[in-house]
């Protein structure tokens, strides 16, 4: 399996995590480090640098060989996104940043119009920039002018737990992309991410299936060696589909009857 | 500015009464097994036929719940900034004609209670006072979050409903959400609890949250007193009130608080008397019906129902509350506005969270928005 390489750095392992919604920190972690993940986002909202080892989300991510991604859950617009973006910088002392801005709070769907102009703004900060958006495969040619290292592109609304929904537009973005595609948001079922790993993605990012399955740890494995599965397959060069038994040519037959 | 007055005027309390008794069970297992839930599938989730199905509406409601907020619960206090009050609210320890001692913090004390706080571990507040606009108005209120900003990442408000230039000055010192009761929907038996003071004013009441909105808060928090009226029709209420503003003021999320009548010093007997299984079937209601909604219980419910309601539906909870102001260290023998029920200490909290295989979250917030 080819290794993934976003700016510059090497991932030998494409399955990326959220770390919201986990009952239990030590679950959490055994997920984290079960899933043979190397990188997980965590919200800067969650990050509290005075707290109590039991209680600090950042706390509990101290694991070897996992890098965190900072995210901006929480910004409404572009302005706060880059505030969140600088604050996440100096508590964490790294300028990756998963850019999250979703002005409705109740889908959590994201603001293009934000995203891009605040993408434009931190790529000059010197930012690693991962955007959360929509399938649109514009606004991942946008992005990418705007030096974005990434695209995530949903497959399903987030938390929805209801796979690829994007399908077709997924598919447009991974062929036309120049960047990294991560599916991020959606992702339900390891058959998910497998199927993202199939068609071209180069990682997933999957938090709701896992942290609120009925064992986190199994299901992190489960997602680990369905993405592994998945991007075996597509490097394999899976065969093409055909929706029906072929006859053998029945438009030009008749040539052999000449 | 829009209105929920005009949606409200298309409605009947009575008609809706009479809707939600003659629901059947079959009606409620309809709306129990749609995908997408509208405010008639809440009306039938409240109704007396709905208890039957509790049990699998408490199910129902702890898979969405974990869904979309996991397990965890978010951790907050109160601090009570004053129990001035010009209004007459009979079932309000803080009544006007309620003779106690007031009290309104002064810099000092606020930065006392505050930091009690926070050496309890408490990112989230709620400051909290009565109604006395002339020493305790909207600049109070500013001069407070100003100086507890440095300190908290997420200051909500329960105040007095106030105008919109109000709202838009907390809004851009920093205040997170304003949470604002109706108390209840029905017009005539709202005169009677509130006799007196600016907050008879019915109306003015019900268009606050369109206020808040316009001011654009990040959140708006609504509930009514159950057991001033029927809490079936008032939460009906209260519902198409959310379910009218989240379609209006679409960038601001909503959560809804179930302050039910406790004892308080010269409170009348509640009206209507709501069980601990009704209280639970309501969680469940606007859960299924509302899967984004924020569901907060405060400490005044009992243990019990509080080490019962975790796994069930709901996303925050305060603790170790004192509901005087000086509650936490100036005063704490001044007189309370309602009876906390459960006294348990925050470490306590937390470790029962904890039990149920929930994370209690302390910090879900910052200063950067």
């Amino acid at each position: 399996m080819k290794p993934l390489i976003i700016a510059g750095k090497t991932f030998h392992s494409r399955l990326f995590l959220g770390t919201g919604k986990f009952g239990q920190q030590e679950l959490m972690k055994a997920a984290i480090q079960q899933s043979g993940t190397e990188l997980v986002t965590l919200a800067l909202k969650r990050i509290d640098l005075d707290a109590k080892p039991e209680d600090g989300l950042l706390q509990a991510l101290d694991l070897p060989d996992i890098s965190l991604l900072p995210n901006t859950s929480g910004a409404r617009n572009a302005q706060e996104a880059i505030l969140a973006a600088q604050l996440a910088r100096e508590a964490l002392e790294t300028n990756w940043l998963k850019l999250e801005i979703h002005p409705d709070p109740r889908y959590l769907l994201p603001d293009p119009v934000e995203t891009l102009k605040a993408t434009e703004a931190l790529a000059k900060l010197g930012f690693i920039i991962m955007p959360y958006i929509h399938a649109d495969p514009v606004l991942c040619k946008r992005l990418e002018d705007a030096g974005t290292a990434v695209v995530m592109p949903l497959g399903a609304p987030i938390g929805s737990n209801k796979g690829l929904r994007t399908l077709d537009f997924l598919e447009i973005i991974i062929e036309q992309s120049k960047v990294p595609v991560v599916v991020d948001a959606g992702i339900g079922a390891p058959s998910d991410a497998a199927k993202a790993m199939e068609i071209g993605a180069d990682a997933v990012l999957v938090n709701t299936a896992i942290a609120v399955a009925q064992d986190p740890v199994a299901m992190a494995e489960a997602f680990k060696e369905a993405v592994m599965a998945g991007r075996k397959a597509y490097e394999a060069g899976l065969g093409a589909q055909h929706s029906g038994a072929i006859a053998s040519s029945p438009l030009t037959g008749f040539l052999m009857d000449l | 500015m829009q209105s929920f007055q005009d949606t409200f005027d298309t409605y009947n309390w009575a008609t809706i009464s009479a809707r939600i008794e003659a629901t059947t069970i079959e009606e409620v297992r309809h709306s129990l097994s749609k995908p997408k839930k509208t405010i008639d599938d809440f009306l039938r989730l409240v109704a007396p036929a709905a208890q039957a199905l509790l049990e699998p509406m408490a199910q129902l409601s702890q898979r969405l719940t974990q869904k979309r907020f996991g397990k965890t619960i978010q951790l907050y206090a109160p601090l009570y900034l004053s129990n001035e009050c010009q209004n007459i609210c009979t079932y309000c320890g803080f009544s006007l004609d309620n003779p106690i001692k007031r009290k309104t913090l002064n810099n000092l004390e606020l930065l006392q209670e505050a930091m009690a706080l926070k050496s309890m571990g408490v990112h989230h507040i709620l400051l909290v006072s009565g109604e006395a606009n002339n020493t305790v108005g909207i600049d109070y209120f500013l001069n407070a979050i100003r100086l507890l900003k440095p300190h908290f990442v997420h200051i909500s408000v329960e105040v007095q409903p106030l105008s919109i230039e109000a709202y838009t000055l907390l809004h851009e010192a920093g205040v997170h959400s304003i949470l604002v009761y109706q108390e209840t929907y029905h017009r005539e038996v709202y005169k009677q609890y509130h006799p007196k003071g600016k907050k008879s004013n019915f109306p003015y009441r019900l268009a606050t949250p369109d206020r808040i909105g316009t001011a654009g808060l990040h959140k708006i928090g609504l509930g009514v007193l159950l057991g001033l009226e029927d809490w079936r029709v008032d939460s009906f209420f209260n519902a198409l009130h959310i379910d009218y503003l989240q379609k209006t003021y679409w960038q601001t999320k909503y959560s809804v608080s179930f302050p039910r009548l406790r004892p308080a010093e010269g409170i009348i007997e509640p009206n209507f008397i709501m069980e601990d299984k009704h209280l639970l079937q309501l969680i469940c209601a606007y859960r299924i019906w509302n899967e984004d909604l924020e569901i907060s219980i405060s400490t005044r419910e009992s243990e019990q129902f509080r080490n019962h309601i975790i796994p069930v539906g709901v996303t925050s909870m305060s603790a170790a509350s004192k509901t005087n102001p000086g509650g936490y260290v100036v005063d704490p023998a001044s007189l309370e506005q309602f009876e906390t029920s459960d006294e348990r200490s925050m470490e306590s909290i937390k470790s029962l969270i904890r039990q149920a295989g929930y994370e209690p979250v302390m910090k879900d917030w910052d200063v950067a928005f």
